[in-house]
């Protein structure tokens, strides 16, 4: 079989299925008797097999075939959880990560069989007394799995009205059977197959009930087995004979099925109209936690939502076509208005489809943006495991995972978040020694937050630990060169902290090979700020501190305030402007040498922009100022523009590699007139 | 569109004797530049320049080229001759170099398009003194014209 096309989805599928084991696993260590966490557990590992199989990747079906051994005797009971297997599980997830990573890269899955993982696992598997049974199991798996609940029609919970038809049916004489049919492992069209072994039952006997629903046994929404109850004239080895006909079944086991009859005046009632109602809810709600009981045995696939899977590439083409629409958009404006169009039917056209293309633009990027929890939810097995290698007691605890952002930004930053999350685990917090003198709890705590802020996300990785040591950074830094000593004296304590960013500066006294090889902090600055974004660091000796990321929404397209200095056009990110003031020259004084103003009693540092550009303000020192306020985090500034243009939607382009050298400057948009605009970096200005 | 559309100028010389390449020549003063044809994307017009601020002062800006912003530099400044003077023969070469991505140059003028056999251009010894050959990667003789090519690499590197 040509399994190339599948090639993708089973890569995507493995990843979810290795990430959802990593989560659940971390739970089962907390939780070792959770029968939700272990039946998930199983189900996945279970899929992953199936999947690998199916693929024809046999190392990796191997590996995951002993896991499930091992989870299916943990299922069981006769296997209890500790530390050590749990090791071993991480150890063998990590492998079938690498397999799947040879894949993504050579379509083939490697050649290390991870003799020495299998060979652990049967270890666990012997010391659990169970050696024979895995023997069994390494043939017939299903069968085995098939014994421990063979008649699983039994469990099936019949509603009020199905009852009563089944107690009609008894009292005409007829035959009432339950079945469970059984489906090969190996069958490719599950579906199929049930579908044959409906017809053919359906020949013998009528169909009261089925376990899963038959819409999902036709869209394949079930493990390996499939229960009915049916009602026939004919004998029961009638009706298992005509289902073991159809080939690729696995075994049909049945028999005549018991159950409550309803009583006369139980029946009676129910026909009556008022009664049912309640009943068919009552049915329906019995039929739901039959599908909901089902959707939770049915193997590992998830429940089949309405979403389609699109190359991402697909969407940056689309995303490109919004903006060369919007730019297209803007120019239509701006030629209406230099024509001097008076018809008032082309300004409320131009006006609709301002508002269409400014909906398509947000329902785009709504479709690009997807949950961090992708990214973040490796994290509690990395602290978990940088935990037992530092040998410092740690917990993760996280919020905000559901927050959502561009998938680019979500791709790229998964590594900066994992530095600073090391960093915190090695420098930030303290040997428990130390922190036992410092009256902490024993156990460090690290914080990943996540919440949107306006037009930007924040992510802080917040740690209790020791803090930032102010004066061991400066004297790292003079030491290593990165300053002089002059400088280290005028420096203030933040600026001093911000050196942790510079290339090359490392305090950690040991190095390890968690974090402290001098890079790691410069790296997550320039990635950050490579996404437009901005990290910053908040920290209180001895207390602990704060790394907080700011990311924008959107890379592609803002909204701008559009204002002109000395006669060149720039844009503000509407997102980061809070007010416009209209300032005369004497309201400004001087607070060390620097302006400011006293806006309703909190005093602002003002910028002017002419100097900042190297361009000569048309305005003279008489007239008024116009200050446009912005924002970053706490701080405030004014900026001081000679003008307004208006608001404008801009579509953001990158200058280039090039000219990257300008800080002030995050890019440049092209406006209506096919003219070029630079946008002004109001973070960056203050 | 007052564009000339060069790049899909077929390159001679794939299967000759001695290999032939195309040159863009160019006037910058009174003399005479080559500009390898391959990495010459497009010739505009001279346009608005939109300045940006704080960078070398060779990078006169960014332009819009079909919707990309597009840097350019002036070749005079950065070779060190007298500033760009603004006349109608003033086109702005558009470059696709490998290492430093696309970017625009000012020239006084584009003359024509020449062949030369890699025989008729010599290399030149590098002179540490004169700063502008290190530009150079070799002289071109054109119907007894003196044509310098131009390095573009280190043309783009930044100073």
């Amino acid at each position: 079989m040509d399994v190339n096309q599948y090639l993708e989805i089973f890569l995507d599928e493995t990843k979810e299925h290795l990430e959802n084991l990593n989560a659940q696993i971390l739970k089962l260590e907390q939780e070792p008797e959770d029968v939700d966490t272990i039946n998930e557990i199983f189900r996945a590992a279970h899929s992953l097999k199936g999947m690998a199989g199916t693929m024809g990747y046999k190392r990796m079906q191997a590996l995951t075939h002993d896991m499930e051994n091992v989870f299916s005797e943990i299922r069981n009971g006769t296997m209890k959880v500790n530390s050590n297997l749990i090791d071993t599980l991480f150890q063998c997830l990590d492998a079938l990560e690498e397999y799947n990573n040879n894949i993504q890269e050579t379509a083939d899955e490697g050649t290390n069989d991870n003799q020495q993982l299998i060979a652990q696992l049967n270890e666990y598997l012997k010391s659990a007394g169970k050696q024979q049974e895995a023997a069994v199991k390494e043939n017939a798996p299903t069968a085995e799995a098939g014994e421990n609940a063979a008649e699983k029609w039994k469990e099936i919970k019949l509603g009020e009205s199905e009852r009563s038809v089944l107690t009609a049916a008894r009292q005409k004489g007829k035959n009432v059977y339950g079945l469970t049919v059984y489906v090969q492992e190996s069958c490719l069209l599950k579906a199929a197959r049930a579908f044959l072994v409906y017809k053919a039952v359906e020949e013998k006997a009528e169909i009261m009930v089925s376990n899963p629903p038959a819409q999902d046994i036709e869209d394949e929404k079930f493990d390996l087995d499939f229960s009915l109850i049916v009602i026939s004239d004919y004998s029961l080895d009638e009706i298992l004979q005509a289902a073991k006909n159809v080939s690729e079944i696995e075994k049909v086991t049945g028999a005549v099925y018991e159950f409550e009859e309803v009583t006369a005046t139980e029946s009676s009632v129910a026909v009556q109209p008022g009664e049912t109602k309640v009943e068919a809810a009552e049915s329906v709600k019995n039929q739901n936690t039959a599908v909901k009981a089902n959707d939770k045995k049915a193997s590992g696939k998830p429940v089949v939502n309405r979403t389609v899977r699109v190359d991402i590439e697909k969407l940056d083409v689309l995303m490109n076509l919004v903006s060369e629409l919007i730019i297209a958009k803007n120019s239509l404006v701006s030629a209406s208005n230099a024509e001097g169009v008076v018809n008032a039917g082309v300004n409320e056209q131009i006006e609709y489809l301002e508002s269409v293309t400014t909906n398509l633009h947000e329902s785009v990027m709504k479709v690009r943006m997807v949950p961090i929890e992708s990214v973040v939810s490796k994290f509690p097995r990395m602290i978990r495991d940088l935990s037992k290698k530092l040998d410092k007691k740690m917990e993760l605890y996280m919020s905000g995972e559901e927050t959502e952002l561009d998938r680019t930004v979500v791709d790229e930053i998964g590594d900066p978040l994992m530095h600073l999350l090391r960093n915190a685990a090695d420098h930030g917090l303290e040997s428990a020694e130390l922190r036992a003198q410092r009256g902490k709890p024993e156990v460090g705590s690290i914080f990943l937050d996540a919440y949107q802020d306006g037009n930007n996300v924040v992510i802080e990785v917040r740690d209790d630990g020791s803090g930032i040591d102010v004066e061991n950074v400066k004297n790292k830094a003079i030491e290593r060169g990165v300053i002089t000593p002059e400088q280290g004296e005028s420096m203030s304590e933040k600026d001093i902290i911000n050196l942790l960013f510079h290339a090359g500066f490392s305090t950690a006294k040991k190095i390890s090979d968690v974090s402290g090889r001098g890079v790691g902090l410069d790296v997550v600055k320039s990635k950050i700020e490579s996404l437009s974004g901005e990290v910053e660091v908040k920290s209180v000796l001895g207390e602990g501190s704060t790394w907080i990321i700011r990311l924008p929404l959107t890379l592609a397209i803002i909204q701008a305030l559009m204002v002109t200095v000395g006669g060149e056009k720039y844009a503000i990110s509407l997102g980061s402007i809070q007010t416009i003031e209209d300032i005369r020259p004497d309201e400004i004084k001087f607070v060390q040498n620097r302006e400011v103003i006293n806006l309703r009693g909190s005093v602002i540092p003002i910028i002017r922009l002419s100097n900042e550009l190297d361009i000569e303000s048309s305005k003279t020192p008489e007239d008024n100022l116009v200050v446009v306020i912005v924002k970053k985090g706490e701080k405030l500034a004014g900026l001081v523009v000679d003008e307004l243009v208006g608001q404008q939607e801009i579509v953001i382009k990158s200058l280039g590699k090039y000219i990257s050298k300008c800080k002030i400057i995050s890019g440049a948009t092209i406006l209506g007139d096919g003219e070029v605009a630079l946008i002004l970096d109001a973070n960056a200005l203050i | 569109m007052d564009e000339l559309k060069v790049s899909e100028v077929k390159l001679p010389g794939e299967k000759g004797e001695s290999e032939t390449f195309q040159y863009i020549v160019i006037k910058l003063g009174s003399e005479q530049y080559g500009i390898d044809i391959r990495y010459v994307d497009n010739i505009v017009r001279m346009q608005h320049i939109t300045r940006v601020p704080k960078v070398a002062n060779y990078l006169r800006g960014v332009i819009n080229l079909r919707g990309e912003v597009i840097p350019v530099m002036s070749l005079r400044v950065k070779m060190d001759l007298p500033d760009d003077e603004v006349t109608k023969a003033t086109r702005i070469i558009i470059l696709k170099l490998e290492q430093h991505g696309t970017i625009g140059v000012i020239v006084d003028e584009v003359k024509e398009v020449v062949t030369l056999s890699t025989e008729e251009i010599e290399k030149i010894t590098y002179d540490v003194k004169e700063d502008r050959s290190s530009f150079l990667s070799g002289v071109g003789k054109h119907n007894d014209e003196l044509i310098s090519i131009l390095d573009l690499n280190v043309v783009a590197m930044e100073k």
